[in-house]
């Protein structure tokens, strides 16, 4: 009997550890796989570029979701110790047997040493004081970075990751050898932010950032516990610098400054900063789509703007929030009634998409084409550009779209809370 | 001599320009208590629709029209995008703005290219105001500082002359008590956002002939802008004043004086040779600096003094 009770509470014990680290399980999963599925070097690449990313997108939440800081400079956290890297490499070059492989630690080191220069004087405050020293940090240095020898001008630096002594079977040549040292740190760092998170001074922190008065008034140094959990972070986006120099052996003054901060930050919001998993999202899905969107179409900076404005608008959580926000409808089994109000809004969206994006082409083309070249194809439809026909269809169907958005959108929103309030009241039962 | 008459005269215009940005945005910030990181767009967006107005009918009906223009948008921009945002805090609406900004730069790339328009300085101002010591002071230049001080001059005396400064101040200082007295506060912020952005856009027009009309326009002085108004002091006009002057001053000054930092170090007497220590440190010029300074300032600012020059709040 007691043994059966046991032998019970042990299963329970290892479905809620299974289901708390049942994704991390199968993060790693995806990430042994996934190089050989997508197995050309592109691609392999691009899932090296996903992990430092990751990485450094996880390190600037410690930062922005966790402890309220919004910092528009953390890139120079992630130059430096890229800098840092390729110098060391370098040195390797020259006859200083260390391998590689083990780069993130000097990357580490940097971020840490720098994180604790930079924050020990801009971290007295948080809010706009803070922000705004953030980024007249990034300025400083971007500005520097363009004509100090150390950061190699306007040429950047470069090295050779393949240099020094290499681990038996690991010479770092290969593209898919440089993609598994990149996803091991990146899933130990992951690893290691998750933990912070659950210490006490990560709770200190989300107490911090929701009420710092309250956080002093039972005794705790706020100004400190935004301190270390900026060096922290500096050093956790030092690992993605030191991984970024590993991936590209060559760094230059634009990976130092603000528009490389300005990056890290888009990335963090589109993932969504109030949960764990948003960052990584993020960073995924932006990575891809600074790759992908380019071979697609030259409007893609315009695209990625209004993309990341619309989030901001009307998702303001985040792709992880907007995922959580259907989590208690998951739990309570109903998630298919929200299947034909998603399929009804789908519908006008894409309708106007289409036309939305044919008039951007079109514009785009008309205004950045180089010489008397007037015909184009957008979606495979080749025309000429200066007609007026393409225009207005473009324009209908935009608008068209527009209108039936409007039309359709106020009976989903309906629908969804009916289904959220049906959800809720399930699971109070 | 010559130098310095010229720099003096160069910063002046350039710091009035800065000056014309920053007091709508001071404005702004200490109304809304937000950045506004694309304020240095509606500045790009003056010079741009000056430019396509000024094909059409000329320069003096552009000059009122184009700030108008960009100052409607700025409300629109307000109305419909910063409010909605509003609710959910501080850090949304930085990031909208944020995003506001990357995304008009792509606009005026997708309507006007990517390279720079051809927008230049009327006819009728494109003459030598003044030769001094064989240099040529333009006269656009003059009337540069002649439609900035009477910008400065007006925008004072409806801030604290009229009853609608009044009721700006109210809100900016009392935004509930404004509100309780039955005044639209969301509207007054509107109208402020309007034409703090239409102030910027008049800065576009007036500037974008003087200097260059490109993308890259606003990336270049957005930040400036911003230091301008922390250095002096959130809300104030007369700290973003000083700031904007100081600024403009100095930065002219540092690109026209070609002087190294080693060759101080040389007045005193010491010999850097190649082969000293951080060679490439003394080496680098007032001009390399130049750059780097207004941001030296505001990390500065910002650790000793928060609340700027002349702010009575902390940033």
């Amino acid at each position: 009997m007691t043994d059966r009770a046991a032998g019970s509470v042990r299963n329970i014990a290892w479905a809620s550890y299974l289901r708390s680290y049942g994704l991390w399980v199968l993060a790693a999963v995806a990430i042994f796989a996934l190089p050989h599925v997508f197995d050309s070097r592109a691609n392999q690449s691009m899932f090296g570029q996903m992990g430092i990313f990751v990485v450094f997108a996880l390190s600037y939440n410690m930062l922005l979701g966790q402890s309220g800081m919004l910092s528009f400079g953390h890139a120079v956290y992630f130059g430096f110790a890229g800098f840092i890297s390729v110098h060391v490499m370098r040195i390797i070059e020259s006859g200083f047997a260390f391998p590689v492989v083990l780069l993130p630690l000097f990357g580490a080191a940097a971020g840490l040493a720098l994180g604790i220069i930079f924050g020990s004087f801009s971290t007295r405050r948080a809010g706009t004081v803070f922000a705004m020293i953030s980024l007249g940090i990034a300025e400083l240095v971007g500005a520097l970075a363009f004509f100090i020898g150390f950061f190699g001008g306007e040429e950047g630096i470069s090295g050779d990751r393949m240099s020094g002594p290499s681990l038996p079977g690991l010479s770092l040549g290969p593209q898919i050898q440089v993609y598994y040292v990149i996803a091991a740190w990146t899933l130990v760092a992951a690893l290691l932010m998750y933990a912070i998170t659950r210490t006490p001074l990560g709770r200190m922190a989300n107490a911090v950032r929701d009420n710092p008065e309250r956080a002093e008034f039972i005794g705790y140094n706020t100004q400190r516990v935004r301190f270390r959990m900026f060096a922290l972070s500096g050093m956790f986006a030092g690992v993605a610098g030191a991984l970024f120099a590993i991936q590209f052996e060559f760094l230059q003054f634009n990976n130092i400054g603000v528009a490389a901060s300005g990056s890290v930050l888009l990335m963090t919001f589109i993932g969504g900063v109030g949960f764990f998993m948003g960052p990584i999202l993020g960073a995924i899905l932006v990575t891809f789509l600074e790759l992908e969107l380019v071979n697609v179409t030259q409007a893609w900076l315009l695209y990625f703007g209004l993309f990341f404005v619309l989030m901001v608008m009307f998702v303001p959580a985040g792709l992880a929030g907007l995922i959580m926000r259907h989590q208690p409808i998951w739990r309570a089994g109903i998630l298919h009634k929200l299947a034909p109000a998603y399929g009804l809004a789908l519908v006008p969206s894409l309708i106007f998409a289409v036309g939305a994006i044919g008039l951007i082409e079109i514009i785009y083309f008309t205004s950045t084409r180089a010489g008397l070249n007037t015909v184009m194809s957008v979606y495979t439809i080749t025309f000429d550009a200066v007609k007026p026909l393409p225009w207005i269809i473009a324009g209908v169907v935009a608008a068209g779209g527009f209108v039936l958005c409007r039309l359709t959108f106020p009976t989903v929103r309906k629908v969804w809370d009916e289904v959220f309030l049906e959800a809720m009241a399930k699971l109070n039962r | 001599m010559e130098l310095v008459v010229f720099s003096l005269l160069n910063g002046i215009v350039f710091g009035l320009l800065l000056f014309m940005m920053s007091a709508g945005l001071t404005l702004i910030f200490s109304m809304m208590g937000v950045l506004n990181f694309a304020h240095a767009s509606f500045y790009m967006l003056g010079a741009y629709f000056a430019f396509q107005i000024s094909q059409a009918v000329g320069f003096w009906p552009a000059l009122v029209l184009a700030p108008l223009v960009v100052g409607v948008a700025g409300g629109l921009v307000e109305r419909y995008g910063l409010r909605r945002v509003h609710k959910h805090g501080h850090v949304p609406e930085l990031l909208f703005t944020f995003g506001l900004a990357f995304l008009i730069q792509e606009f005026v790339v997708l309507g006007w290219g990517r390279v720079g328009v051809p927008y230049r300085v009327p006819e009728i101002l494109n003459f030598p105001l003044f030769t001094l010591f064989g240099t040529n002071f333009p006269a656009y230049r003059a009337f540069m500082v002649l439609i900035s001080i009477g910008m400065f001059v007006a925008l004072f005396a409806i801030l604290t002359r009229t009853r609608v400064g009044l009721i700006v101040q109210a809100s900016l200082t009392h935004p509930h008590i404004a509100a309780t007295l039955g005044h639209n506060v969301p509207r007054v912020f509107m109208y402020v956002f309007a034409g703090g952005t239409a102030l910027a856009g008049l800065a576009g027009v007036i500037g974008g002939n003087a200097f260059v009309t490109n993308p890259s326009m606003a990336a270049l002085l957005g930040t400036i802008v911003f230091v301008v108004v922390i250095v002096g002091g959130l809300g104030s006009l007369t700290g973003a004043f000083i700031a904007a002057m100081v600024i403009g001053i100095v930065q002219t000054f540092s690109v026209a004086l070609d002087v190294s930092v080693g060759s101080f170090f040389g007045l005193l007497g010491l010999d850097l040779s190649s082969n000293s220590i951080f060679y490439e440190y003394w080496t680098l010029t007032l001009t390399d600096i130049a750059p780097v300074t207004p941001y030296l300032l505001l990390v500065l600012i910002l650790i000793f003094r928060p609340m700027g020059l002349m702010g009575k709040r902390e940033t």
